[in-house]
Formats: C-alpha cells, sequence, structure tokens
C-alpha cells in the first residue's frame, strides 16, 4: 500500500464533474438567452412572456440553480487557496453557504411570480 | 508525497505566463459575478414585476456610467464563459501542448474582448 497525506474526503472527482455539468448547463441556456436578445424586441410584453413559458422558466430554474452550485465550488476553491485560517476560511463557506441558500428561494420566487 | 496539504502559494514570488494571467482572471471575473448575483437578481425581479419595473431598469441602463459598468460585467462573463470552454476542451485533450494553450489564451483573450466590445457598440 503506497501511504501518503490527502487532504479531505474524496470529494474532489465530483467537484470537478459537478463544475463541468453546471458550467456546460450554463452555457446552453446562455446561447438561447443570446438569441432571445438578439432576435426579438426587447419589450416588458416580450420579456415577460418569455418567463411565463414553463419550459422557459424551468430552464431558467436549472440555470440559476447550475449558477448557485458552481458559485459554491468556485468561491470554495478560493477560500482554500487564499484564506489560510481555518476560522476565517470556515466562515466565509458558511456566509457562502447560506447566501447561496437564500439566493436559490429568491430565484423561485422571482419566477414563480412571473403573471 | 509526504508533503502536507493543502499548499499554499506567496502569489507575489510568481510572475505568470499568458495561460496563467487568463487563468487568474478567470477566478477574478468567476468571484466578481458571485458578489453580484443579488444585483443581478434584483435586476431580474424588478424587470419581470411590472411594467413600471422594466421601465425603471430599462431607465438605470440608459444611464452612461451604468452602461460601462454593465460592458464590465459582460467583459467578465464573456471571458469566464470563453475560459470555461477553454478548460472543457483541455479536458478532452484539446489544446494541451504549449504552444497549443498559449495560443487558446490568446484567443480567449481575443474573443471575449471582441464580442465585448461588439455588445458594447450594440448597446450604446
Amino acid at each position: 500500500m503506497v501511504k501518503r497525506i490527502v487532504s479531505g474526503a474524496h470529494y474532489g472527482l465530483k467537484d470537478w464533474l459537478i463544475q463541468r455539468v453546471t458550467a456546460v448547463v450554463m452555457a446552453f441556456y446562455s446561447l438561447f438567452l443570446i438569441g432571445f436578445f438578439l432576435t426579438q424586441p426587447l419589450t416588458y410584453a416580450s420579456w415577460n412572456s418569455l418567463f411565463y413559458s414553463l419550459p422557459v422558466r424551468l430552464a431558467s430554474l436549472l440555470f440559476l440553480f447550475s449558477v448557485l452550485i458552481h458559485a459554491w465550488v468556485g468561491m470554495r476553491d478560493i477560500f482554500m487557496d487564499y484564506i489560510h485560517p481555518t476560522f476565517i476560511r470556515l466562515t466565509l463557506h458558511v456566509a457562502v453557504i447560506l447566501a447561496l441558500m437564500a439566493y436559490a428561494a429568491w430565484a423561485v420566487q422571482i419566477l414563480w411570480s412571473v403573471q | 508525497m509526504g508533503r502536507s496539504r493543502p499548499v499554499y502559494l506567496n502569489l507575489f514570488k510568481i510572475r505568470l505566463p499568458l495561460p496563467g494571467v487568463v487563468s487568474i482572471m478567470h477566478r477574478a471575473s468567476g468571484a466578481l459575478l458571485f458578489l453580484l448575483l443579488p444585483v443581478l437578481l434584483f435586476v431580474l425581479q424588478l424587470s419581470l414585476a411590472s411594467e413600471q419595473g422594466f421601465a425603471e431598469v430599462q431607465g438605470w441602463f440608459r444611464l452612461p456610467l451604468v452602461k460601462l459598468l454593465l460592458i464590465g460585467v459582460i467583459w467578465g462573463y464573456l471571458h469566464h464563459f470563453c475560459m470555461g470552454l477553454r478548460y472543457l476542451a483541455l479536458d478532452l485533450d484539446i489544446g494541451v501542448d504549449l504552444p497549443q494553450a498559449r495560443f487558446s489564451s490568446w484567443l480567449v483573450l481575443a474573443v471575449s474582448i471582441g464580442a465585448t466590445i461588439l455588445t458594447g457598440a450594440w448597446l450604446w
């Protein structure tokens, strides 16, 4: 057996995959939205009816959740690299997690109050 | 082997080559976009809430300073987007050798800045 010191509990591969899957979701949604901006006149009516349709609403929710998960992995990596004192780093982790959970609820509320 | 991890680096002793520069810009733009999430959600909420809210958002985006800030955010998004595609390509073993990696770094800079200028011209 090779003896080695590892950091953390084998979350690396899972996070690597999550970061890429969420990136692909965001890339396709971005292209869809760019397509809307390029082909449709931007008025309240067109903007509102875009997000009123259920498929677009669900795609937007998938996009926003992907953003939040992607942001968690990214911010955690940044903190792991640059914030050395454990207490401050863990406090920042908790702050980011709480903020992202609040944003998730906010995103649902925004999308599901479109009339 | 045997080194204690995680390893911390002294950033001020490192002179970055171009792939390193675009990589740190990927991080910086990602962190910026994270910090702007509440602002973006707020703008989305207001723009969808009512006709008046939409008009209010449109009014803000007509201010030159806000336009400049928006173009900055768009650059951050496009840089992060293009770098993301570059990383996905690297994962597929495309462009791993140094000359190609340098070229794709230039490409990311050129495409994201070019697209930002086009978007800026369209917005103005």
